[in-house]
Protein backbone atom coordinates (compact mmCIF):
# COMPACT_ATOMS: atom_id res chain seq x y z
CA UNK A 1 0.00 0.00 0.00
CA UNK A 2 1.32 3.43 -0.90
CA UNK A 3 0.26 6.84 0.35
CA UNK A 4 1.65 9.99 -1.27
CA UNK A 5 2.31 13.05 0.88
CA UNK A 6 2.66 16.50 -0.70
CA UNK A 7 5.03 18.77 1.21
CA UNK A 8 4.22 22.51 1.01
CA UNK A 9 7.06 24.68 -0.25
CA UNK A 10 7.47 26.38 3.13
CA UNK A 11 8.63 23.04 4.56
CA UNK A 12 10.78 21.87 1.69
CA UNK A 13 13.86 23.45 3.21
CA UNK A 14 13.50 20.73 5.85
CA UNK A 15 13.12 17.92 3.31
CA UNK A 16 16.14 18.83 1.18
CA UNK A 17 13.75 20.21 -1.41
CA UNK A 18 11.64 17.08 -1.66
CA UNK A 19 8.05 18.01 -2.51
CA UNK A 20 6.52 14.56 -2.55
CA UNK A 21 7.03 11.62 -0.22
CA UNK A 22 5.68 8.11 -0.58
CA UNK A 23 5.13 5.91 2.42
CA UNK A 24 3.06 2.94 3.54
CA UNK A 25 1.44 4.48 6.64
CA UNK A 26 -1.86 2.98 7.77
CA UNK A 27 -3.06 6.05 9.62
CA UNK A 28 -2.10 9.63 10.45
CA UNK A 29 0.11 8.67 13.40
CA UNK A 30 2.08 6.25 11.27
CA UNK A 31 2.35 8.82 8.51
CA UNK A 32 3.92 11.37 10.86
CA UNK A 33 6.28 8.70 12.23
CA UNK A 34 7.37 7.86 8.69
CA UNK A 35 8.02 11.56 7.98
CA UNK A 36 9.91 11.94 11.27
CA UNK A 37 12.14 9.07 10.37
CA UNK A 38 12.93 10.38 6.92
CA UNK A 39 13.15 14.08 7.85
CA UNK A 40 13.94 14.53 11.56
CA UNK A 41 13.82 18.35 11.27
CA UNK A 42 10.18 18.32 10.21
CA UNK A 43 8.75 16.95 13.42
CA UNK A 44 8.59 20.11 15.51
CA UNK A 45 6.95 21.96 12.63
CA UNK A 46 4.11 19.52 12.24
CA UNK A 47 3.38 18.69 15.85
CA UNK A 48 3.37 20.67 19.06
CA UNK A 49 5.16 19.87 22.32
CA UNK A 50 2.37 17.48 23.33
CA UNK A 51 2.72 15.56 20.07
CA UNK A 52 -0.61 16.81 18.67
CA UNK A 53 -0.94 18.03 15.08
CA UNK A 54 -0.32 21.77 15.16
CA UNK A 55 -3.47 23.84 15.45
CA UNK A 56 -2.95 25.69 12.18
CA UNK A 57 -1.94 22.72 10.07
CA UNK A 58 -4.72 21.09 8.09
CA UNK A 59 -4.41 17.59 6.71
CA UNK A 60 -6.38 16.65 3.60
CA UNK A 61 -6.83 13.20 2.10
CA UNK A 62 -7.82 13.30 -1.56
CA UNK A 63 -9.06 16.88 -1.13
CA UNK A 64 -11.14 16.09 1.97
CA UNK A 65 -10.27 17.45 5.41
CA UNK A 66 -9.15 14.40 7.41
CA UNK A 67 -11.32 15.53 10.32
CA UNK A 68 -14.38 14.65 8.24
CA UNK A 69 -12.95 11.17 7.66
CA UNK A 70 -12.35 10.33 11.28
CA UNK A 71 -9.09 12.19 11.90
CA UNK A 72 -6.53 10.04 13.68
CA UNK A 73 -8.69 6.95 13.26
CA UNK A 74 -8.94 7.19 9.46
CA UNK A 75 -7.37 4.11 7.78
CA UNK A 76 -5.45 5.14 4.66
CA UNK A 77 -6.35 3.42 1.41
CA UNK A 78 -3.87 2.47 -1.27
CA UNK A 79 -3.25 5.47 -3.52
CA UNK A 80 -4.44 8.10 -1.03
CA UNK A 81 -2.94 11.52 -1.63
CA UNK A 82 -2.26 13.50 1.53
CA UNK A 83 -1.92 17.30 1.54
CA UNK A 84 -0.44 19.30 4.39
CA UNK A 85 -1.84 22.83 4.12
CA UNK A 86 -1.49 25.73 6.52
CA UNK A 87 -4.81 27.01 7.78
CA UNK A 88 -5.23 30.32 6.03
CA UNK A 89 -8.70 31.31 5.14
CA UNK A 90 -11.03 34.21 4.86
CA UNK A 91 -13.17 35.18 1.95
CA UNK A 92 -15.72 36.73 4.16
CA UNK A 93 -15.69 38.24 7.61
CA UNK B 1 -23.10 61.02 -2.80
CA UNK B 2 -20.37 61.05 -0.22
CA UNK B 3 -18.02 62.99 -2.43
CA UNK B 4 -17.82 66.56 -1.30
CA UNK B 5 -20.54 66.16 1.29
CA UNK B 6 -19.44 67.05 4.79
CA UNK B 7 -18.84 63.85 6.64
CA UNK B 8 -20.64 65.13 9.70
CA UNK B 9 -23.95 64.32 8.05
CA UNK B 10 -23.17 60.68 8.42
CA UNK B 11 -21.83 60.79 11.92
CA UNK B 12 -23.60 60.08 15.10
CA UNK B 13 -21.93 62.38 17.53
CA UNK B 14 -22.36 61.96 21.22
CA UNK B 15 -19.97 64.64 22.42
CA UNK B 16 -19.33 66.71 19.30
CA UNK B 17 -16.05 66.21 17.47
CA UNK B 18 -14.15 69.40 16.89
CA UNK B 19 -13.61 69.41 13.19
CA UNK B 20 -11.18 72.01 11.93
CA UNK B 21 -12.55 75.08 10.11
CA UNK B 22 -14.65 74.09 7.15
CA UNK B 23 -12.23 75.39 4.55
CA UNK B 24 -11.57 71.80 3.54
CA UNK B 25 -14.96 71.69 1.90
CA UNK B 26 -14.88 75.14 0.36
CA UNK B 27 -15.97 75.65 -3.22
CA UNK B 28 -12.96 77.89 -3.69
CA UNK B 29 -10.71 74.93 -3.13
CA UNK B 30 -12.32 72.81 -5.79
CA UNK B 31 -12.32 75.71 -8.23
CA UNK B 32 -8.66 76.39 -7.65
CA UNK B 33 -7.62 72.82 -8.02
CA UNK B 34 -6.72 71.98 -11.60
CA UNK B 35 -6.83 68.20 -11.56
CA UNK B 36 -6.46 65.09 -9.50
CA UNK B 37 -2.85 64.59 -10.42
CA UNK B 38 -1.44 65.14 -6.96
CA UNK B 39 -3.81 62.75 -5.26
CA UNK B 40 -5.46 59.87 -7.06
CA UNK B 41 -8.91 61.13 -6.17
CA UNK B 42 -10.51 64.48 -5.62
CA UNK B 43 -12.36 64.73 -2.38
CA UNK B 44 -11.31 67.71 -0.37
CA UNK B 45 -8.29 69.65 0.68
CA UNK B 46 -7.96 67.25 3.55
CA UNK B 47 -7.26 64.43 1.15
CA UNK B 48 -3.98 66.12 0.44
CA UNK B 49 -3.13 66.28 4.11
CA UNK B 50 -3.03 62.51 4.24
CA UNK B 51 -2.71 59.96 1.44
CA UNK B 52 0.85 59.32 2.52
CA UNK B 53 1.82 56.78 5.12
CA UNK B 54 3.53 58.82 7.81
CA UNK B 55 7.23 58.21 8.36
CA UNK B 56 6.82 57.39 12.02
CA UNK B 57 4.54 54.42 11.33
CA UNK B 58 6.69 51.33 11.64
CA UNK B 59 5.39 47.82 11.33
CA UNK B 60 6.49 44.27 10.68
CA UNK B 61 5.15 40.73 10.61
CA UNK B 62 5.38 38.65 13.76
CA UNK B 63 4.20 35.15 14.53
CA UNK B 64 1.09 35.23 16.66
CA UNK B 65 2.21 32.21 18.69
CA UNK B 66 6.02 32.03 18.80
CA UNK B 67 6.45 35.82 18.24
CA UNK B 68 9.29 35.39 15.77
CA UNK B 69 9.76 38.46 13.58
CA UNK B 70 9.52 38.04 9.80
CA UNK B 71 10.05 41.61 8.62
CA UNK B 72 7.80 42.61 5.73
CA UNK B 73 7.19 40.14 2.95
CA UNK B 74 4.27 38.41 1.23
CA UNK B 75 3.86 35.71 3.83
CA UNK B 76 1.10 34.70 6.19
CA UNK B 77 2.38 31.64 8.01
CA UNK B 78 5.28 31.24 10.40
CA UNK B 79 7.68 28.72 8.87
CA UNK B 80 8.63 27.52 12.31
CA UNK B 81 5.30 26.72 13.93
CA UNK B 82 2.76 27.17 11.09
CA UNK B 83 0.84 29.77 13.09
CA UNK B 84 -0.57 32.91 11.46
CA UNK B 85 1.53 36.06 11.16
CA UNK B 86 0.21 39.36 12.47
CA UNK B 87 1.26 42.95 11.75
CA UNK B 88 2.72 44.59 14.82
CA UNK B 89 3.49 48.29 15.17
CA UNK B 90 5.85 50.45 17.13
CA UNK B 91 3.18 52.10 19.28
CA UNK B 92 5.70 54.14 21.25
CA UNK B 93 6.69 55.95 18.07
CA UNK B 94 3.04 56.89 17.49
CA UNK B 95 2.16 58.10 20.95
CA UNK B 96 1.45 61.82 20.92
CA UNK B 97 1.75 62.00 17.13
CA UNK B 98 -1.41 60.19 16.12
CA UNK B 99 -4.01 62.41 17.77
CA UNK B 100 -7.70 63.30 17.52
CA UNK B 101 -6.80 66.63 15.95
CA UNK B 102 -4.55 65.07 13.37
CA UNK B 103 -7.21 62.56 12.39
CA UNK B 104 -9.99 65.17 12.32
CA UNK B 105 -8.05 67.21 9.78
CA UNK B 106 -8.04 64.39 7.26
CA UNK B 107 -10.47 63.29 4.59
CA UNK B 108 -13.48 61.20 5.67
CA UNK B 109 -12.18 57.82 4.56
CA UNK B 110 -10.30 54.94 6.15
CA UNK B 111 -6.90 56.42 5.21
CA UNK B 112 -7.32 58.87 8.06
CA UNK B 113 -6.03 56.07 10.31
CA UNK B 114 -2.92 55.50 8.17
CA UNK B 115 -0.55 55.30 11.13
CA UNK B 116 -2.28 52.14 12.31
CA UNK B 117 -2.36 50.53 8.88
CA UNK B 118 0.55 48.70 7.21
CA UNK B 119 0.97 51.05 4.24
CA UNK B 120 4.17 51.34 2.23
CA UNK B 121 6.04 54.64 2.63
CA UNK B 122 4.63 57.44 0.46
CA UNK B 123 1.65 55.33 -0.54
CA UNK B 124 -0.98 57.27 -2.50
CA UNK B 125 -4.41 55.63 -2.16
CA UNK B 126 -6.46 55.67 -5.34
CA UNK B 127 -9.90 55.52 -3.74
CA UNK B 128 -11.73 56.99 -0.75
CA UNK B 129 -12.64 53.72 0.95
CA UNK B 130 -14.63 53.34 4.16
CA UNK B 131 -15.86 55.92 6.65
CA UNK B 132 -19.34 54.56 6.29
CA UNK B 133 -22.26 55.88 8.33
CA UNK B 134 -22.81 54.93 11.93
CA UNK B 135 -26.54 55.28 12.37
CA UNK B 136 -28.73 55.31 15.41
CA UNK B 137 -31.33 52.56 14.93
CA UNK B 138 -34.27 53.51 17.19
CA UNK B 139 -36.99 51.63 15.35
CA UNK B 140 -35.03 48.42 15.17
CA UNK B 141 -34.07 48.94 18.81
CA UNK B 142 -37.75 49.25 19.75
CA UNK B 143 -38.42 45.89 18.09
CA UNK B 144 -35.70 44.35 20.24
CA UNK B 145 -36.83 46.14 23.40
CA UNK B 146 -33.52 48.01 23.35
CA UNK B 147 -32.47 51.66 23.57
CA UNK B 148 -28.98 52.52 22.42
CA UNK B 149 -28.62 50.56 19.24
CA UNK B 150 -26.42 51.62 16.31
CA UNK B 151 -25.76 50.25 12.85
CA UNK B 152 -22.32 50.47 11.30
CA UNK B 153 -23.44 50.44 7.71
CA UNK B 154 -20.82 48.94 5.40
CA UNK B 155 -23.60 48.04 2.97
CA UNK B 156 -22.61 51.40 1.48
CA UNK B 157 -18.84 51.01 1.68
CA UNK B 158 -17.10 52.17 -1.48
CA UNK B 159 -16.25 51.07 -4.10
CA UNK B 160 -18.12 47.73 -4.10
CA UNK B 161 -20.64 47.92 -1.26
CA UNK B 162 -19.09 45.66 1.32
CA UNK B 163 -16.58 45.95 4.13
CA UNK B 164 -14.18 43.91 2.01
CA UNK B 165 -13.22 47.14 0.26
CA UNK B 166 -11.27 48.05 3.38
CA UNK B 167 -9.10 44.94 3.48
CA UNK B 168 -8.49 44.88 -0.26
CA UNK B 169 -7.40 48.52 -0.23
CA UNK B 170 -4.65 47.70 2.26
CA UNK B 171 -3.68 44.43 0.57
CA UNK B 172 -3.23 46.10 -2.82
CA UNK B 173 -0.99 48.78 -1.34
CA UNK B 174 1.38 45.98 -0.33
CA UNK B 175 0.88 44.01 -3.57
CA UNK B 176 2.28 47.03 -5.39
CA UNK B 177 5.24 47.44 -3.07
CA UNK B 178 6.10 43.72 -3.27
CA UNK B 179 6.13 44.02 -7.06
CA UNK B 180 3.18 41.78 -7.96
CA UNK B 181 1.50 42.48 -11.28
CA UNK B 182 -1.30 39.98 -10.62
CA UNK B 183 -3.54 39.86 -7.58
CA UNK B 184 -5.85 37.00 -6.68
CA UNK B 185 -8.19 35.73 -4.00
CA UNK B 186 -10.45 32.93 -2.95
CA UNK B 187 -13.83 34.40 -2.22
CA UNK B 188 -17.44 33.86 -1.32
CA UNK B 189 -18.33 36.89 -3.43
CA UNK B 190 -17.83 40.23 -1.72
CA UNK B 191 -14.07 39.86 -1.73
CA UNK B 192 -14.19 38.83 -5.38
CA UNK B 193 -16.06 42.03 -6.28
CA UNK B 194 -13.69 44.20 -4.33
CA UNK B 195 -10.45 42.66 -5.61
CA UNK B 196 -11.75 42.83 -9.19
CA UNK B 197 -12.78 46.49 -8.91
CA UNK B 198 -9.73 47.73 -7.06
CA UNK B 199 -7.38 45.71 -9.30
CA UNK B 200 -8.92 47.47 -12.30
CA UNK B 201 -8.57 50.84 -10.62
CA UNK B 202 -4.94 50.19 -9.67
CA UNK B 203 -3.79 48.45 -12.85
CA UNK B 204 -3.36 44.88 -11.61
CA UNK B 205 -4.41 41.74 -13.40
CA UNK B 206 -6.89 39.81 -11.23
CA UNK B 207 -7.61 36.11 -10.84
CA UNK B 208 -10.60 35.31 -8.69
CA UNK B 209 -11.48 31.85 -7.39
CA UNK B 210 -15.04 31.21 -6.21
CA UNK B 211 -17.35 28.29 -5.40
CA UNK B 212 -19.39 27.56 -8.55
CA UNK B 213 -22.75 28.03 -6.78
CA UNK B 214 -22.19 31.70 -6.02
CA UNK B 215 -25.00 34.24 -6.40
CA UNK B 216 -25.34 35.55 -9.97
CA UNK B 217 -24.93 39.19 -8.87
CA UNK B 218 -21.61 38.44 -7.24
CA UNK B 219 -20.34 36.63 -10.34
CA UNK B 220 -21.39 39.43 -12.67
CA UNK B 221 -20.06 41.98 -10.19
CA UNK B 222 -16.63 40.39 -10.57
CA UNK B 223 -16.54 39.80 -14.31
CA UNK B 224 -17.63 43.35 -15.13
CA UNK B 225 -14.23 44.64 -14.01
CA UNK B 226 -12.38 42.41 -16.45
CA UNK B 227 -11.14 40.01 -13.79
CA UNK B 228 -10.57 36.35 -14.64
CA UNK B 229 -13.17 34.42 -12.66
CA UNK B 230 -12.40 30.77 -11.98
CA UNK B 231 -15.40 28.79 -10.77
CA UNK B 232 -14.53 25.78 -8.65
CA UNK B 233 -16.84 22.81 -8.29
CA UNK B 234 -16.62 22.70 -4.52
CA UNK B 235 -17.22 24.53 -1.26
CA UNK B 236 -15.45 27.70 -0.21
CA UNK B 237 -13.20 25.66 2.06
CA UNK B 238 -12.09 23.65 -0.94
CA UNK B 239 -11.54 26.79 -3.01
CA UNK B 240 -9.49 28.18 -0.19
CA UNK B 241 -7.37 25.09 0.15
CA UNK B 242 -6.73 25.12 -3.60
CA UNK B 243 -5.69 28.78 -3.42
CA UNK B 244 -3.16 27.97 -0.70
CA UNK B 245 -1.64 25.48 -3.11
CA UNK B 246 -1.73 27.90 -6.05
CA UNK B 247 -0.14 30.65 -3.95
CA UNK B 248 2.58 28.15 -3.13
CA UNK B 249 3.40 27.69 -6.82
CA UNK B 250 2.77 31.03 -8.56
CA UNK B 251 4.11 34.49 -7.86
CA UNK B 252 0.76 36.15 -7.41
CA UNK B 253 -0.42 38.43 -4.66
CA UNK B 254 -3.24 36.45 -3.08
CA UNK B 255 -4.87 39.07 -0.89
CA UNK B 256 -6.19 36.52 1.59
CA UNK B 257 -3.34 34.03 1.42
CA UNK B 258 0.20 35.44 1.15
CA UNK B 259 -0.92 39.07 1.73
CA UNK B 260 -3.35 38.06 4.46
CA UNK B 261 -1.65 39.68 7.47
CA UNK B 262 -1.69 43.08 5.73
CA UNK B 263 -5.13 42.56 4.26
CA UNK B 264 -6.67 41.67 7.61
CA UNK B 265 -5.42 44.92 9.14
CA UNK B 266 -7.85 46.83 6.93
CA UNK B 267 -10.68 45.40 9.05
CA UNK B 268 -9.50 47.47 11.99
CA UNK B 269 -10.81 50.62 10.32
CA UNK B 270 -14.35 49.45 11.15
CA UNK B 271 -13.37 49.63 14.82
CA UNK B 272 -11.57 52.97 14.50
CA UNK B 273 -14.58 54.50 12.79
CA UNK B 274 -17.04 53.18 15.36
CA UNK B 275 -14.98 54.74 18.14
CA UNK B 276 -14.54 58.06 16.36
CA UNK B 277 -18.17 58.26 15.28
CA UNK B 278 -19.29 57.65 18.86
CA UNK B 279 -17.24 60.71 19.77
CA UNK B 280 -14.01 58.86 20.56
CA UNK B 281 -15.70 56.44 22.92
CA UNK B 282 -15.98 52.70 22.78
CA UNK B 283 -19.38 51.01 22.71
CA UNK B 284 -20.40 48.52 25.39
CA UNK B 285 -21.14 45.75 22.89
CA UNK B 286 -20.51 44.96 19.25
CA UNK B 287 -22.28 42.26 17.23
CA UNK B 288 -20.18 41.01 14.34
CA UNK B 289 -20.85 38.40 11.64
CA UNK B 290 -18.31 35.60 11.52
CA UNK B 291 -17.11 33.54 8.59
CA UNK B 292 -13.34 33.15 8.82
CA UNK B 293 -13.56 34.90 12.19
CA UNK B 294 -11.12 37.68 11.32
CA UNK B 295 -13.28 40.81 11.56
CA UNK B 296 -14.28 40.32 15.20
CA UNK B 297 -10.64 39.88 16.24
CA UNK B 298 -9.57 42.94 14.26
CA UNK B 299 -12.25 45.20 15.75
CA UNK B 300 -10.95 44.10 19.10
CA UNK B 301 -7.39 44.90 18.04
CA UNK B 302 -8.55 48.33 16.83
CA UNK B 303 -10.16 49.14 20.18
CA UNK B 304 -7.08 47.91 22.05
CA UNK B 305 -4.81 50.09 19.92
CA UNK B 306 -6.95 53.18 20.51
CA UNK B 307 -6.80 52.53 24.24
CA UNK B 308 -3.07 51.98 24.11
CA UNK B 309 -2.51 55.27 22.28
CA UNK B 310 -4.79 57.16 24.65
CA UNK B 311 -7.32 58.00 21.95
CA UNK B 312 -10.21 56.50 23.93
CA UNK B 313 -10.75 55.66 27.56
CA UNK B 314 -10.18 52.04 28.45
CA UNK B 315 -13.38 50.03 28.49
CA UNK B 316 -14.24 46.34 28.57
CA UNK B 317 -16.19 45.96 25.32
CA UNK B 318 -18.16 42.74 24.92
CA UNK B 319 -17.83 40.99 21.57
CA UNK B 320 -20.73 39.01 20.17
CA UNK B 321 -20.36 36.80 17.12
CA UNK B 322 -23.10 35.92 14.64
CA UNK B 323 -23.32 32.88 12.37
CA UNK B 324 -25.86 31.01 10.31
CA UNK B 325 -26.96 27.81 12.04
CA UNK B 326 -26.19 25.91 8.83
CA UNK B 327 -22.55 26.91 9.16
CA UNK B 328 -21.80 27.65 12.77
CA UNK B 329 -18.43 26.18 13.77
CA UNK B 330 -17.51 29.22 15.88
CA UNK B 331 -20.83 29.78 17.65
CA UNK B 332 -21.06 26.04 18.35
CA UNK B 333 -17.61 26.08 19.94
CA UNK B 334 -18.48 29.12 22.07
CA UNK B 335 -21.73 27.54 23.24
CA UNK B 336 -19.98 24.27 24.07
CA UNK B 337 -17.12 25.99 25.87
CA UNK B 338 -14.49 24.76 23.41
CA UNK B 339 -11.37 26.72 22.49
CA UNK B 340 -11.04 25.18 19.03
CA UNK B 341 -13.50 24.66 16.25
CA UNK B 342 -14.78 21.44 14.76
CA UNK B 343 -15.04 21.98 11.01
CA UNK B 344 -18.51 21.77 9.43
CA UNK B 345 -19.93 21.26 5.95
CA UNK B 346 -21.82 24.48 5.28
CA UNK B 347 -25.54 24.25 4.53
CA UNK B 348 -26.86 27.80 4.51
CA UNK B 349 -28.09 30.45 2.09
CA UNK B 350 -25.74 32.89 3.82
CA UNK B 351 -22.97 32.08 1.39
CA UNK B 352 -20.74 34.93 2.45
CA UNK B 353 -20.57 33.27 5.88
CA UNK B 354 -20.31 29.69 4.61
CA UNK B 355 -16.83 28.86 5.84
CA UNK B 356 -16.85 25.53 7.63
CA UNK B 357 -13.22 25.64 8.65
CA UNK B 358 -12.58 29.21 9.80
CA UNK B 359 -8.87 30.03 9.99
CA UNK B 360 -9.33 32.62 12.70
CA UNK B 361 -11.93 30.57 14.54
CA UNK B 362 -9.65 29.93 17.49
CA UNK B 363 -8.91 33.64 17.92
CA UNK B 364 -12.54 34.62 17.41
CA UNK B 365 -13.57 32.23 20.20
CA UNK B 366 -10.92 33.76 22.45
CA UNK B 367 -11.97 37.33 21.66
CA UNK B 368 -15.59 36.50 22.45
CA UNK B 369 -15.15 34.48 25.62
CA UNK B 370 -12.44 36.68 27.15
CA UNK B 371 -14.65 39.74 26.68
CA UNK B 372 -17.64 38.15 28.40
CA UNK B 373 -19.57 38.12 25.13
CA UNK B 374 -21.33 35.28 23.40
CA UNK B 375 -22.02 33.81 19.98
CA UNK B 376 -25.38 33.04 18.42
CA UNK B 377 -26.66 31.59 15.19
CA UNK B 378 -29.92 31.83 13.26
CA UNK B 379 -31.70 29.66 10.72
CA UNK B 380 -32.06 30.73 7.09
CA UNK B 381 -35.75 31.72 7.52
CA UNK B 382 -34.83 33.84 10.56
CA UNK B 383 -32.02 35.42 8.53
CA UNK B 384 -34.38 36.34 5.69
CA UNK B 385 -36.96 37.79 8.11
CA UNK B 386 -34.18 39.83 9.66
CA UNK B 387 -33.09 41.23 6.29
CA UNK B 388 -36.69 42.39 5.87
CA UNK B 389 -36.87 43.73 9.42
CA UNK B 390 -33.72 45.86 9.03
CA UNK B 391 -34.96 47.24 5.72
CA UNK B 392 -38.44 48.03 7.07
CA UNK B 393 -37.28 49.61 10.32
CA UNK B 394 -34.13 51.49 9.33
CA UNK B 395 -34.13 51.63 5.54
CA UNK B 396 -31.01 49.52 5.22
CA UNK B 397 -31.02 46.70 2.69
CA UNK B 398 -28.35 44.24 3.73
CA UNK B 399 -27.21 40.96 2.29
CA UNK B 400 -27.51 37.58 3.97
CA UNK B 401 -24.65 38.16 6.41
CA UNK B 402 -26.42 41.31 7.66
CA UNK B 403 -29.59 39.29 8.14
CA UNK B 404 -27.61 36.85 10.25
CA UNK B 405 -26.15 39.67 12.33
CA UNK B 406 -29.54 41.32 12.85
CA UNK B 407 -31.23 38.00 13.66
CA UNK B 408 -28.53 37.05 16.14
CA UNK B 409 -28.75 40.48 17.79
CA UNK B 410 -32.46 39.92 18.32
CA UNK B 411 -31.72 36.59 19.99
CA UNK B 412 -28.97 38.07 22.14
CA UNK B 413 -31.32 40.79 23.45
CA UNK B 414 -34.10 38.29 24.09
CA UNK B 415 -31.74 35.97 25.93
CA UNK B 416 -30.68 38.89 28.10
CA UNK B 417 -27.08 38.62 26.99
CA UNK B 418 -27.05 42.22 25.78
CA UNK B 419 -28.38 44.78 28.19
CA UNK B 420 -30.99 47.01 26.48
CA UNK B 421 -29.64 50.24 28.01
CA UNK B 422 -26.08 49.75 26.84
CA UNK B 423 -24.56 51.14 23.67
CA UNK B 424 -24.51 48.34 21.11
CA UNK B 425 -23.25 48.44 17.54
CA UNK B 426 -24.33 45.95 14.86
CA UNK B 427 -21.78 45.56 12.08
CA UNK B 428 -23.61 45.33 8.78
CA UNK B 429 -20.98 44.25 6.28
CA UNK B 430 -22.66 43.86 2.89
CA UNK B 431 -25.38 45.07 0.54
CA UNK B 432 -28.69 43.33 -0.14
CA UNK B 433 -28.62 44.04 -3.86
CA UNK B 434 -26.00 41.32 -4.19
CA UNK B 435 -28.12 38.55 -2.69
CA UNK B 436 -31.63 39.24 -3.94
CA UNK B 437 -32.05 35.57 -4.86
CA UNK B 438 -32.76 34.65 -1.23
CA UNK B 439 -35.81 36.90 -1.32
CA UNK B 440 -37.32 35.19 -4.36
CA UNK B 441 -41.03 34.67 -3.82
CA UNK B 442 -41.20 37.03 -0.82
CA UNK B 443 -42.89 39.81 -2.77
CA UNK B 444 -45.56 39.32 -5.39
CA UNK B 445 -45.54 41.17 -8.66
CA UNK B 446 -49.06 42.52 -9.09
CA UNK B 447 -50.90 42.94 -12.36
CA UNK B 448 -50.35 46.46 -13.72
CA UNK B 449 -53.27 48.89 -13.68
CA UNK B 450 -54.19 51.24 -16.50
CA UNK B 451 -52.89 54.85 -16.23
CA UNK B 452 -56.34 56.15 -15.18
CA UNK B 453 -57.26 57.79 -11.89
CA UNK B 454 -60.43 55.72 -11.66
CA UNK B 455 -58.42 52.55 -11.92
CA UNK B 456 -56.09 53.76 -9.23
CA UNK B 457 -58.99 54.61 -6.91
CA UNK B 458 -60.42 51.12 -7.31
CA UNK B 459 -56.98 49.68 -6.68
CA UNK B 460 -56.43 51.85 -3.60
CA UNK B 461 -59.77 50.92 -2.09
CA UNK B 462 -59.22 47.22 -2.68
CA UNK B 463 -55.70 47.34 -1.27
CA UNK B 464 -56.57 49.31 1.84
CA UNK B 465 -59.64 47.25 2.60
CA UNK B 466 -57.58 44.11 2.32
CA UNK B 467 -55.14 45.62 4.81
CA UNK B 468 -57.97 46.86 7.07
CA UNK B 469 -56.91 50.52 6.66
CA UNK B 470 -58.99 53.60 5.93
CA UNK B 471 -58.92 55.50 2.66
CA UNK B 472 -56.52 58.49 3.07
CA UNK B 473 -57.91 62.01 3.10
CA UNK B 474 -58.22 63.69 -0.27
CA UNK B 475 -56.85 67.13 -1.11
CA UNK B 476 -59.40 69.90 -0.57
CA UNK B 477 -60.23 71.96 -3.63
Amino acid sequence: MTVTVQIPSALRRLTSGTGQVKCSAGNLGELFSALDQQFPDLKSHLRDEAGEVRRFLNVYVNEEDIRFLGGNTYAFQDGDEVLLVPSIAGGAV
Amino acid sequence: MRFGVPAVQHLVLLPPINFPPVKRFSIRYFAARPSATESEYVMSAAARVLTVAPDHSKYELRCRECHKSWGNQPKSICDDCFSPLEVSYDYDALRGKFTHERIAGRAPDMWRYAELLPLPPNYQPSLPVGFTPLLRAPKLAARFGAKNLFIKNDAVCLPTLSFKDRVVAVALSQARSFGFDTVACSSTGNLANSVAAQAARNGFKAWIFVPADLEAAKILGTQIYGAKLVRIAGSYDQVNRLCSQIADEYRWGFVNVNLRPYYAEGSKTVGFEIAEQLGWRLPDNVVVPMAGGSLITKIRKAFDELIQLGLVEAKAVKFFGAQATGCSPISTAVKNGNTDIEPQKPATLARSLAIGNPADGHYAIKAITKSGGWAEDVSDPEMIESIQLLAETEGIFTETAGGVTTGCARKLYHEGRISPEQTTVLCITGNGLKTTDVLAGKYETEEPIRPKIADFETYLQRTLEAAGNNIPETVEA
